[in-house]
């Protein structure tokens, strides 16, 4: 039998690796695959420059090509996991057709759900312009305000001069804007930092809308024209020290004297945002008949101190403090007419609450779009973070929490202003808007690793700011009662028990 | 004290945008991009409208050429204090061809036409940084103009401009009715407040065209590419003074 064994060319029985250039960060084993050149390619293009977040896929993508990853953009739906026909088609992106690239209507991550075409060009200017101040004045404040423990008090004057400060009011030097206006103030407010939104909210509607709303004609000509240009600083008393959530059982008591026809109010009040440096203080206190009222007290009255409270971790960049009342005797015109019961303060934080609402979004977002540009730079094991899935699937989720929000604020915004909204829609909101808010802010924090613990890179103040925004006007622990003439409604629901 | 000043906005991709070329190389990507007023423009309005505050001038027209989007520039000048507005309106293809020479001939015939006796415009756009339209509207109405103006001083017929120019500063006094193109340092723009973007609703807005002004708007340029500048290339250290002389040598630089 003739065997004749086949000739064995030995330069394909053994594979010969690739003689390929060492791409840093690739593993050896890595070099020579479309990988490595993947991770070449990373690193010379100019990942800043990306507006869209894309990944580049290994789809179509023929060893040795050169064609520069930038032209690819390839949008994938997140949240379905799957390549969504309805946008575009990332296999005609690979083989390079830029005409079927563009889609009719493009996908804008920074404004998913097209918040922008719901917004009238009055609230789009306003917007707009507030941005710019927010961006431009606020912003480069923030960092020292925030590390130093500094409140800037000129901010307030500057918001006067703007018209911001009690913009839904109508009349007395005020704007008379609409509510999805505030909420669209807020938020940009908040992008920067959520203690100057809390400065904000404080004097416009926790000051002013309280002396608007209940106020007499004489205090509103008295106070509101001062406070709507920041001359004056106000805050709002009604926490105390053993009654946060339950304010309906203070200990603060106001006492009537008929004979010199004033009220002396003792107790004390905490937690109090702007009390070191205000000038007037709304304090709600428990007159004789079991009744909540309203006062407006002026700095300089005898017994009233307003002491700071220090060692704050939280919403750094404004003051708090207490508010001390021993004995302080004021005339009886100070005291808020039209409000009695807790529906005058719970009227107060409501719509102090909707503002929060859309604050805590606003600083979400900034909290989202620094950590999509540090994953798009960071640059490990030689492909930007962004690469991975798991960033990828927490940017979606961040997104989508945001975009839905925002509608829903916004639906929230027009309710108000037709007149057809409840106070439970604008808890729901509120817990609704921090909770995720936190959420994404923390996730973001991780995002950024060790650089999200310096505050240079913001992201770390907004988490520990909004520890604070999530538990203030309404714990989402706590089921919110609103009593109003004696009965029981309840709020938000509570997370523990079954039946609310 | 009667008199009216007409002051040119223009409505430009916004200055933080990262501008896109369009793939077939006729111009940028200006679909869903943000667009603002322009920087000079901002500043002349500003301008425009101290002098008014000053009861220098009665009134204050901002004037726009461009599509119906135009509008919401013409509504930030008057939200900045601006009385009226007047919204030119072009588009299509003419509004892809409208360059300098089309819009000083507008300007000039709305000057005509409104009674005014001070232009006020930014000394150049940002997006074609042209700094043609100024000069242009002087030269087609025959009136002094003071270009990269960075003070104005309102005398009784007459302006002092004190200009800004490549050896320093130049002041230059001119009669009215003028043109006066406005620099950097002149002002700074305000933030327009919350009361002024309300009443801004109320102010209104003529809507004209080109043609109602006998203006011609055939182009006299045409656009051949549009093209990315070239990537920046990497740097080269050399060793000692020497190399550096010998390589710039080589390479035809000295």
């Amino acid at each position: 039998m003739n065997f004749t064994p086949k000739k064995t060319n030995i330069s394909t029985a053994v594979r010969v690796p690739k003689k390929v250039q060492q791409v840093p960060g690739v593993p050896p084993k890595a070099a020579g695959t479309a990988r490595a050149e993947l991770a070449q390619e990373w690193q010379q293009a100019d990942v800043s420059e990306a507006t869209d977040l894309w990944r580049p896929s290994l789809v179509g993508i023929k060893k040795g090509s050169k064609e520069p990853i930038r032209d690819r953009l390839i949008f994938w739906d997140w949240t379905a996991g799957i390549k969504s026909s309805s946008l575009m088609n990332p296999i005609s992106d690979c083989l390079g057709h830029p005409e079927k690239r563009k889609a009719k209507v493009q996908f804008d991550w920074q404004d998913a759900l097209c918040l922008e075409s719901q917004l009238t060009e009055e609230e789009t200017m306003i917007r707009d312009t507030f941005r710019t101040y927010c961006q431009d004045k606020l912003m480069p404040r923030i960092l020292l305000a925030n590390r130093n423990e500094v409140f800037h008090r000129e901010i307030l004057t500057e918001m006067g001069e703007l018209g911001v400060l009690g913009p839904t009011i109508k009349g007395y030097g005020c704007a008379g804007t609409s509510y999805v206006a505030y909420g669209l103030i807020a938020r940009e407010v908040e992008r920067v930092d959520s203690a100057y939104r809390s400065v904000m909210s404080v004097q416009s509607s926790l000051v002013m809308h309280p002396i608007y709303a209940y106020g007499s004609e004489e205090q509103k000509q008295k106070y509101l024209p001062k406070l709507a240009t920041g001359e004056l600083l106000g805050c709002f008393g009604l926490t105390e020290p053993n009654h946060g959530s339950d304010p309906g059982s203070m200990e603060t008591r106001a006492r009537y004297n008929p004979s010199s026809r004033t009220f002396t109010l003792n107790g004390s009040k905490t937690w109090i945002t702007n009390s070191p440096m205000a000038d007037v203080c709304v304090v709600w206190a428990k007159c004789e008949d079991g009744k909540v009222r309203g006062f407006i007290l002026e700095r300089g009255l005898k017994g009233l101190s307003t002491p700071k409270i220090e060692g704050k971790f939280s919403l750094r960049a404004s003051t708090t403090g207490m508010i001390i009342m021993e004995d302080v005797e004021v005339p009886e015109d100070c005291l808020l007419p039209h409000a009695s019961g807790l529906a005058g303060p719970f009227g107060c934080l409501n719509n102090a609450r909707y503002g929060i609402s859309w604050g805590a979004l606003g600083a979400a977002e900034f909290c989202f779009h620094t950590a999509r540009q540090y994953t798009l730079d960071r640059i490990q094991f030689g492909v930007p973070l962004a690469r991975n899935q798991l960033i990828q699937k927490k940017m979606a989720d961040m997104l989508t929490e945001i975009s839905i929000g925002l509608q829903a604020c916004l639906q929230l915004g027009r309710l108000i202003d037709q007149k057809k909204s409840a106070p439970e829609m604008v808890s729901m909101l509120k817990r609704n808007s921090c909770g995720k808010a936190l959420d994404i802010a923390r996730q973001c924090r991780d995002m950024l690793g060790g650089n999200g613990i310096a505050d240079e890179y913001h992201v770390i103040r907004h988490v520990m700011n909004l520890e604070a925004v999530n538990t203030y006007e309404d714990d989402e622990n706590v089921r919110q009662s609103c009593t109003v003439n004696g009965k029981l409604k309840s709020g938000t629901v509570n997370l523990d028990s079954e039946a609310s | 004290m009667s008199a009216r000043v007409l002051v040119g906005v223009k409505r430009v991709i916004d200055y933080a945008v990262k501008i896109r070329v369009k793939p077939d190389k006729t111009g940028v990507v200006t679909d869903g991009v943000k667009h603002s007023m322009n920087p000079f423009c901002e500043i002349a309005v500003e301008e425009a409208v101290r002098l008014k505050e000053k009861k220098l001038i009665k009134e204050v027209i901002a004037v726009s050429c461009g599509p119906q989007q135009s509008q919401e520039t013409i509504r930030t000048a008057l939200a900045m204090g601006a009385d009226r507005g007047i919204h030119v309106d072009v588009s299509g293809k003419d509004y892809e061809n409208l360059g300098p020479l089309q819009v000083s001939k507008i300007l000039a015939a709305l000057a005509k036409k409104e009674d005014v006796r001070l232009i006020i415009l930014g000394k150049q756009a940002i997006d074609d940084d042209c700094n043609q339209t100024g000069q242009m509207t002087a030269a087609l109405l025959d009136w002094p103009q003071g270009t990269f103006a960075s003070q104005v001083d309102f005398q009784e017929d007459s302006l002092k401009v004190e200009r800004e120019i490549d050896g320093g500063l130049e002041t230059i006094k001119i009669k009215m009715p003028a043109v006066v193109t406005a620099d950097l340092r002149l002002n700074e723009p305000r933030y327009a407040t919350l009361p002024n973007i309300m009443k801004a609703k109320k102010k209104k807005i003529d809507t004209v065209k080109p043609s109602d002004l006998g203006v011609d708007l055939s182009p006299q340029l045409e656009v051949l590419s549009v093209e990315e500048p070239s990537q920046r290339q990497a740097g080269v250290k050399v060793e000692t003074v020497e190399d550096l002389i010998k390589k710039l040598r080589d390479s035809g630089r000295i």
